[in-house]
């Protein structure tokens, strides 16, 4: 497309400003971690790394990445067993309600958290109190798990077309049967897409806060929940500071490798 | 072994037993505990509470709904959150285009993949981490107030616009990925015809550049607009005193929970109804 010299040049100044625009916040986080301040006046008085220490030797932040690790485990299992089989089914048999299938998978994360967050919430409390189960990790991994399924079905679906079966076909025209088929031939074609859409299902359950807050017990903090309890204490502010900053230098790694592993993930989208 | 190559076979003579085996599981999960304790929500919508106790009545009437409709201050929060959704919508859009233009037709075709990449990487910082850099840019003597000093005036402080700004800022990937994604696949034969026929660029990009651009736009707002009306964390962190929709269904949980139901109704409606507007624009086939 011809493009005149200034709106080329328009162009460029505009996309430069929208990079600004996404990497300064991030930019600053980490700029901020290393004030020696309490406060976020700008600019800082100095630059130190004194509150790095202190924050590794905080047990508050360290318990609520741990209780973050174990409840994204646990959900990213259940969504890459669930996802994965409503992914075979759609993508491998035709019936009655497939559509409907599609459309169940995304709505957990197409409808507001909160609406979600409730519902399971009241449910929870309803059902599983009474049979002894109160609300505490278990229930913050079934919460995570019914909105991380999708990232994982995405993944895999979208490989799966990519596929044909004619590969598990000929394997079996060769004598293999049914499981030996999916072992030798199917499963090596959707391990990067598994783990591809395991590690987005992780990240998100990480990162959620909404639905956490309404499945969680009292007592269980994952990581989001302990930056927002802190964020405006202005004691926690130095250490709320580097937990920020950690969590930006480590956002590159899953959008790395799931690049690496899966062009079908390359939109890195959540639906 | 016997059994192991029987059971495959049974398997693979009967497609519906393999179907049945797959579906099992996952819908049990999806429709039982999910869209089984939805309906609960949406049903006791229509339930009310005593007044006095905050314990539920069971009883069924349209309460709820209708103080949704007469309360001015609902009625006030509904439209402010609508607004800010599309708001938010309309910065994105504002701010996207360019962006995605660049990496998709002016960006060195080396760099392309890369850039798309630099895009992608804050998407998935956390979102309390966005959050909380703007918490840091619009603090009191913060980056914004430093930054407006020399033209006399300060920040916009906490209140409905940082709203506003955060939620764009949190939002923006999603808007720019499907308008690159469209751009990059324009093919270049329709450009090259449009400028054999005396198009100059601005004609082109109005007369063919933005009629195929424009579902991928309705699909990039499709997730601005419905991921903004249903947020309430971003405002309670930086807002203000500012009441959106979200916020008022998280301030019923506790002492009216089917008014919290009845209220948690209206982001869903408008969102659907949004759905349905933007089905038409063809938006829905490039999600």
């Amino acid at each position: 497309m011809q493009l005149s010299r200034s709106a080329r040049i328009a162009l460029r100044v505009a996309a430069g400003f929208g990079f600004v625009v996404i990497y300064g916040p991030l930019l600053l986080v980490l700029v901020n971690s290393l004030n020696p301040d309490r406060s976020a006046s700008w600019p800082p008085s100095g630059l130190t790394l004194h509150w790095w220490s202190v924050a590794w030797d905080n047990s508050g932040a360290r318990q609520a990445l741990w209780t973050s690790v174990k409840a994204g485990l646990g959900a990213t299992a259940i969504a890459l067993a669930l996802g994965t089989l409503i992914a075979f089914a759609v993508a491998r048999h035709r019936f009655f309600g497939r559509d409907a299938i599609s459309f169940v998978v995304v709505l957990p994360i197409a409808l507001p958290g909160i609406v979600t967050g409730i519902a399971l919430n009241s449910a929870f409390s309803t059902v599983l109190e009474p049979l002894g189960v109160g609300l505490g990790l278990f229930t913050v991994v079934v919460g995570h798990a019914t909105f991380c399924i999708v990232v994982v079905f995405n993944n895999v679906v979208a490989r799966l077309r990519r596929t044909s079966g004619s590969y598990e076909e000929a394997a079996m025209d060769l004598g293999a049967n049914t499981f030996r088929a999916f072992a030798d031939v199917t499963f090596p074609l959707v391990r990067s897409a598994l783990f591809a859409g395991g590690l987005l299902a992780f990240a998100l359950s990480f990162d959620e806060i909404v639905v956490t807050t309404f499945t969680a017990g009292p007592g269980v903090e994952t990581l989001p929940i302990w930056i927002f309890n802190n964020m405006t204490r202005p004691q926690q502010a130095p250490v709320v500071n580097v937990v920020a900053a950690v969590l930006v230098l480590l956002s590159v790694i899953p959008i790395y490798v799931a690049q690496r592993l899966s062009a079908d993930t390359a939109t890195g989208s959540r639906v | 072994m016997a059994l192991i190559t029987r059971t495959a076979g049974a398997l693979h003579r009967r497609p519906r037993l393999r179907l049945t085996l797959l579906l099992t599981a996952p819908l049990l999960w999806l429709a039982a505990l999910y869209l089984g304790s939805l309906s609960v929500l949406f049903v006791s919508a229509f339930w009310t509470t005593n007044s006095f106790t905050s314990e539920v009545v069971k009883v069924w009437s349209t309460d709820n709904f209708h103080e949704l409709f007469t309360v001015p201050v609902f009625r006030q929060v509904i439209l402010r959150s609508v607004g800010v959704a599309l708001a938010v919508t309309a910065l994105c859009a504002v701010i996207a285009f360019p962006l995605a233009f660049y990496t998709a037709r002016i960006a060195k075709r080396k760099w392309r993949p890369l850039l798309v990449v630099a895009i992608l990487t804050p998407l998935w910082a956390s979102y309390l981490v966005k959050v909380y850099a703007w918490r840091l840019i619009l603090s009191e003597g913060g980056l914004a107030d430093w930054m407006l000093k020399p033209f006399g005036t300060g920040g916009p402080g906490y209140g409905l616009t940082a709203a506003v700004l955060t939620l764009t800022y949190l939002w923006l990937p999603y808007m720019i990925l499907p308008i690159h994604t469209a751009l990059e696949q324009l093919p270049a034969n329709l450009l090259d015809a449009s400028a054999d026929l005396g198009a100059k660029g601005w004609r082109t990009f109005r007369s063919v550049v933005l009629p195929m651009v424009l579902p991928s736009v309705a699909a990039g707002s499709v997730f601005t607009f419905s991921l903004s009306l249903g947020d309430y964390i971003t405002v309670q962190i930086v807002g203000g005193k500012t009441q959106l929709i979200g916020n008022l269904v998280y301030s019923n949980i506790e002492l009216n929970l089917p008014m919290a139901a009845a209220l948690g109704t209206v982001p869903v409606v408008v969102i659907v109804l949004y759905l349905l507007a933007m089905r038409r624009t063809g938006a829905l086939s490039s999600l």
